[in-house]
């Protein structure tokens, strides 16, 4: 008997479970934990579409990540959030809104029903050309070779983020460190964890991202890792968070993207175009802006999670 | 501007390599100033903006001279395996219009946002600075970028450099509004990218001009082109989705409010013309764009009745923002080919684009004045504004002539585009967009009117002024005023044939120019708060019964924006309006 | 049904919810989560049209599924404005709410 149908369509039930809970449940604090919860779930549902990089960092940053950030601002908003939850609007919007809302979902499930078959693909494509960039992971040949613009667009994503998160720091504390300082409990679990795991992740970390050229993994996960394991010591109270206005720290950020636009220009005159790789140089150069990325891509995702400068610089 | 012919199979053009460069330019220059901090932010913007103006030059010159679409395949892979950066006419006014005023905000803002002497570093000027050159790097990257996806990452990029401008003072209220902006324009990105899905599911790439081939009428296409139209009119704040808007704009510091209202919106606007005229243009159709045209319409007279209710003056400027953004939607039912069948590159989108530069200057220079009246006065309150032409002439100067280029007095940009518009509502027959051309003249005429009348109003004792403001920064405030007012005559030659500019004192123009002001003293006198001849005490309740009926009018549309404005009912409206136009796509099939 | 159209609905779902949430729900961290649900429902859409493309010994057409590990990180960045925003707006204000038009349309002097 197949099981497969079977697999799928209770993660799906419990995938849309755990959506509708988080939707309607009445304490913002459980519907993040429940957010985390439906995060997980949803990489097991993209590890049944076969795509692992994908599974990958859904759990990584969309699960674990956003929900660090989320449960860290449930608890600060816990004394306001009932009072805003008055403004609940009234039955007939309510109505109107979930009228509106199936209807586009209609409307999506019958286009996905009536999507061309044979599906329109690039697969073919990629299968020719992946073999002049040395790669064996073609997700991570689109992201870095035929598509690499928009990895290093996204990478001024995350720069222009987190400027934007910044900016937001009290003027009186500018330059100075982020988040909370956390107090350090030398015998406590959270202390003991954070001596244990960072050594390990920081293995697993070298591994995902040096394994992600021909098997699934790479920077992104490898980053987001490594950012996790800076986040525990920071939460145990091993380390302190640097102060915003340090120079390393802002060149920590900056080294990916310009590493990367380092090596598109060289594609100039070296392989005839911007983000052009030199014939049998494709892959050492495409690990160079990896690892460079890798470490970028932790230090901001990391201080994205940390918040605005909050704390003087000797706090 | 006719399209220019791209090269397919596609290969990169002579002058390719430029876009690259203009790209590339403004990431290096926020990535210097976050490492090189402190005041060398500004340092890095005041050397890159110049250059970027130069690029664009360059660019403009190369297109014109190669009359083709310059094309740069990135990493030197083709479409759809690749991404492509193009410049058409379209990119290339774009980018000269964004760098023009980016440079004007820059000198403008050059003493307000200057660190202090005893600090390294300091939050606002450093971020002021950075958030400068990242807005300008996200524009290059929406003028530029040939592949969807890319596009969605460059929205991103301008929501996430926009969105910190607004709340750059720290005051709560302007907080609140950049919450609201980010969360609606994340909403539109959603629908943006929910739209771009399904295309790439059908169609198998998302590359612009190879969708363009591939695209047809049928049900996946009209649902992708609702919900990435809505998507992009939620970020282009058009009625009735304009709830983030006013208080954003308003909040924001004069020089970032200029940049607000001037560039960053219009980013997701020239993604809806890529959308329909690019990808798209057989699979639109013209009920859909005259539902994009009567919105256009409602947000012209809304946000002038509104405009004209206002106390502040950057509120006031910020309504005839939202007001003026209802112009640029306009031409979509415009520029229809003759069956009405399909979008085409005319007249009808030159005037379109006419009308964007003319905006994205004279609202900056009217910004910047508005600023420089509030840092002077320390208020910005209308009804108090008396004595401010004789204290500050070249300010006041600025906003007069700000106000004539956005009703469209001879030779601003406004006027000429007007006037293609309106040979096109004639050629297509659709005599209703004739009314709305010349009415919307004098809705626009009326917030003009009321700001004039107020500053121009004498003072018995001197203005206290609270502080001195820069010399340079009034007179870049006139000088993009000025260049709004005059841009008719610029465009001349390359792009429109001359016998289109009237003599501006002929006895007809005149005429006009006078009916409209006359028009718009007459909205003023009915609507606004307070009397346009000076009486302190508030005139509402007195005046005759066709003053208290006006008031009443003007009562109603300012209780029906804030309702609007509401969470719940704007983004209601925008699933409506998703509804709405896949409603009109999917009807024209049925015929 | 196979498992791509499976998940292509669940996706549509999610969008639908997520739409209701984003609407309704008055507090502005619901209003993220929501907008982290569309988002999520709109990837997986993007992954059924992958898995849809598998061809040549690859388990799906990996140009989507690169597009969703950019999407993934982009919302988080999102996310990570948008929750920084909200608490400064807690702390600089003593309230998280998106509404009172009044007071947010008539900032100080």
């Amino acid at each position: 008997m197949n099981l497969a149908p079977l697999v799928d369509g209770s993660l799906v039930a419990l995938i849309l479970a755990v959506a509708i809970w988080t939707i309607a449940v009445r304490d913002s604090f459980a519907a993040v934990v429940g957010y985390a919860i439906y995060g997980l779930m949803l990489a097991l549902a993209w590890v049944r579409l076969a795509a692992i990089d994908a599974a990958l960092t859904e759990a990584a940053i969309g699960g674990g990540l956003t929900g660090v950030l989320l449960i860290r601002a449930a608890v600060r908003l816990r004394p306001t959030e009932s009072v805003v939850a008055e403004e609940t609007p009234a039955r007939f919007v309510k109505a109107l809104a979930a009228v509106l809302a199936g209807t586009v979902s209609v409307a999506l499930a019958v286009v996905v029903l009536s999507l061309p078959v044979p599906a329109p693909t690039l697969a073919p494509q990629v299968a020719e050309h992946i073999a002049s960039t040395g790669l064996g992971n073609a997700v991570t040949a689109v992201l870095l070779a035929f598509r690499a613009t928009d990895t290093l667009l996204e990478a001024v994503v995350l720069v222009f983020a987190l400027i934007a998160v910044w900016s937001l720091a009290p003027d009186g504390f500018w330059g100075g460190r982020p988040g909370p300082r956390y107090h350090l409990e030398a015998h406590g679990m959270l202390a003991y964890l954070a001596r244990l795991l960072p050594p390990l992740g920081i293995i697993v970390a070298i591994y995902v991202f040096w394994v992600g050229a021909d098997l699934p993994g790479g920077k992104f996960q490898a980053g987001t890792l490594l950012a996790a394991m800076w986040l525990l010591t920071i939460m145990a109270g091993l380390t302190n968070t640097p102060p915003v206005s340090r120079r390393w720290l802002r060149v920590a950020l900056v080294t990916g993207s310009a590493v990367f636009l380092a090596i598109g220009f060289a594609g100039v005159p070296l392989a005839g175009a911007f983000l052009a790789y030199p014939e049998g140089y494709a892959k050492p150069l495409i690990l160079v802006i990896e690892a460079a990325s890798m470490l970028s891509i932790a230090v901001t995702l990391a201080l994205l999670v940390l918040g605005p400068p909050e704390r003087g610089d000797q706090a | 501007m006719s399209a220019l012919p791209t090269l397919l199979p596609e290969a990169t053009t002579a002058g390719g390599y430029l876009l690259v460069l203009m790209l590339v330019l403004p990431l290096a220059g926020v990535f210097a100033a976050l490492t090189l901090g402190g005041r060398n932010a500004r340092r890095v913007a005041m050397l890159t903006i110049p250059a970027g103006l130069a690029l664009a030059v360059v660019i403009g010159v190369e297109l014109v001279q190669s009359d083709r679409t310059l094309v740069y395949l990135l990493g030197g892979w083709a479409p759809p395996l690749g991404i492509a950066l193009r410049a058409d006419g379209l990119s290339a006014v774009m980018l000269l219009t964004t760098t023009v005023v980016l440079l004007g905000v820059a000198l403008f803002a050059r003493e307000e946002f200057n660190t202090p002497e005893n600090v390294p570093e300091s939050r606002a000027p450093f971020m002021f600075w950075t958030l400068l050159l990242a807005v300008w790097g996200a524009l290059n990257a929406v003028f530029l970028a040939g592949d969807l996806f890319t596009l969605y990452v460059a929205l991103e990029l301008l929501t996430f450099a926009g969105v910190p401008l607004v709340s750059l003072e720290g005051r709560p209220e302007t907080l609140q509004a950049a919450l609201r902006y980010l969360l609606f324009a994340l909403f539109g990105s959603v629908l943006y990218m929910l739209g771009a899905v399904l295309l790439y599911g059908a169609y198998g790439t998302l590359d612009i001009a190879l969708l363009a081939e591939r695209v047809r009428p049928e049900a996946v296409s009209f649902v992708a082109a609702a919900l990435m139209t809505t998507g992009l009119l939620a970020k282009t704040a058009l009625f009735p989705f304009h709830l983030w808007l006013p208080p954003a704009h308003a909040g924001a510091p004069a020089a970032a409010s200029a940049v607000l209202s001037a560039l960053v919106v219009k980013g997701s606007w020239f993604l809806v013309v890529r959308l329909w005229f690019d990808v798209m243009p057989g699979v639109v159709t013209l009920p859909a764009a005259q539902l994009l045209g009567a919105l256009g319409t409602a947000a012209i007279v809304v946000g002038s009745v509104v405009a004209l209710r206002q106390e502040r003056l950057k509120l006031l400027v910020a309504y005839s923002t939202m007001a003026q953004i209802g112009y640029l939607f306009l031409m979509f039912p415009l520029a229809f080919d003759s069956a009405g069948s399909e979008l085409v590159h005319g007249a009808a989108l030159t005037g379109g684009f006419l009308q964007v530069i003319s905006h994205a200057t004279a609202k900056a220079g009217m910004f910047m004045a508005a600023g420089l009246i509030y840092a002077a006065l320390g208020h910005d309150r209308i009804a108090d504004l008396a004595g401010v032409a004789r204290a500050m002439p070249v300010t006041v100067l600025a906003i007069a002539l700000a106000g004539l280029a956005l009703m469209g007095v001879v030779p601003s940009g406004a006027y000429l585009a007007k006037k293609l518009m309106l040979d096109a509502a004639d050629g297509s027959g659709q005599w209703w967009w004739i009314i709305v051309l010349q009415g919307g003249a004098v809705f626009t005429a009326g917030y003009v009117v009321l700001v004039l009348a107020s500053v121009l109003r004498s003072r018995s004792e001197p203005m206290p002024l609270v502080k001195r403001v820069s010399r340079l920064s009034e007179i870049v405030a006139l000088v993009l005023s000025t260049s709004s007012l005059l841009l008719a005559l610029a465009a001349l030659g390359p792009v429109v044939p001359g016998e289109l500019i009237a003599n501006p004192l002929a006895p007809k123009e005149l005429g006009m120019l006078l009916a409209v002001v006359l028009g718009g003293a007459l909205l003023a006198l009915g609507l606004s708060r307070r009397s346009l001849f000076g009486a302190r005490t508030d005139s509402e309740a007195n005046g005759g019964s066709l003053r208290r009926s006006a008031v009443a009018v003007g009562k109603a549309f300012e209780l029906a924006d804030r309702l609007i404005r509401r969470w719940q009912f704007a983004s209601i409206s925008l699933l409506v309006m998703v509804a709405l136009v896949g409603g009109l796509l999917v009807s024209s099939v049925s015929t | 049904m196979n498992a791509p159209t499976l998940f292509g609905l669940c996706g549509a779902a999610l969008v639908g919810l997520g739409l209701y949430g984003l609407i309704v729900n008055p507090q502005p961290l619901r209003k993220i989560l929501s907008f982290n649900l569309i988002g999520s429902g709109v990837f997986l859409l993007f992954g059924v049209v992958a898995r849809r493309g598998a061809a040549l010994g690859m388990g799906g057409d990996p140009v989507p599924q690169a597009l969703v590990i950019t999407g993934i990180v982009v919302a988080f960045s999102a996310t990570a404005l948008a929750v920084a925003l909200l608490l400064r707006l807690q702390e600089a204000s003593g309230s998280a709410t998106l509404s009172s038009p009044e007071s947010a349309d008539r900032p100080e002097a």
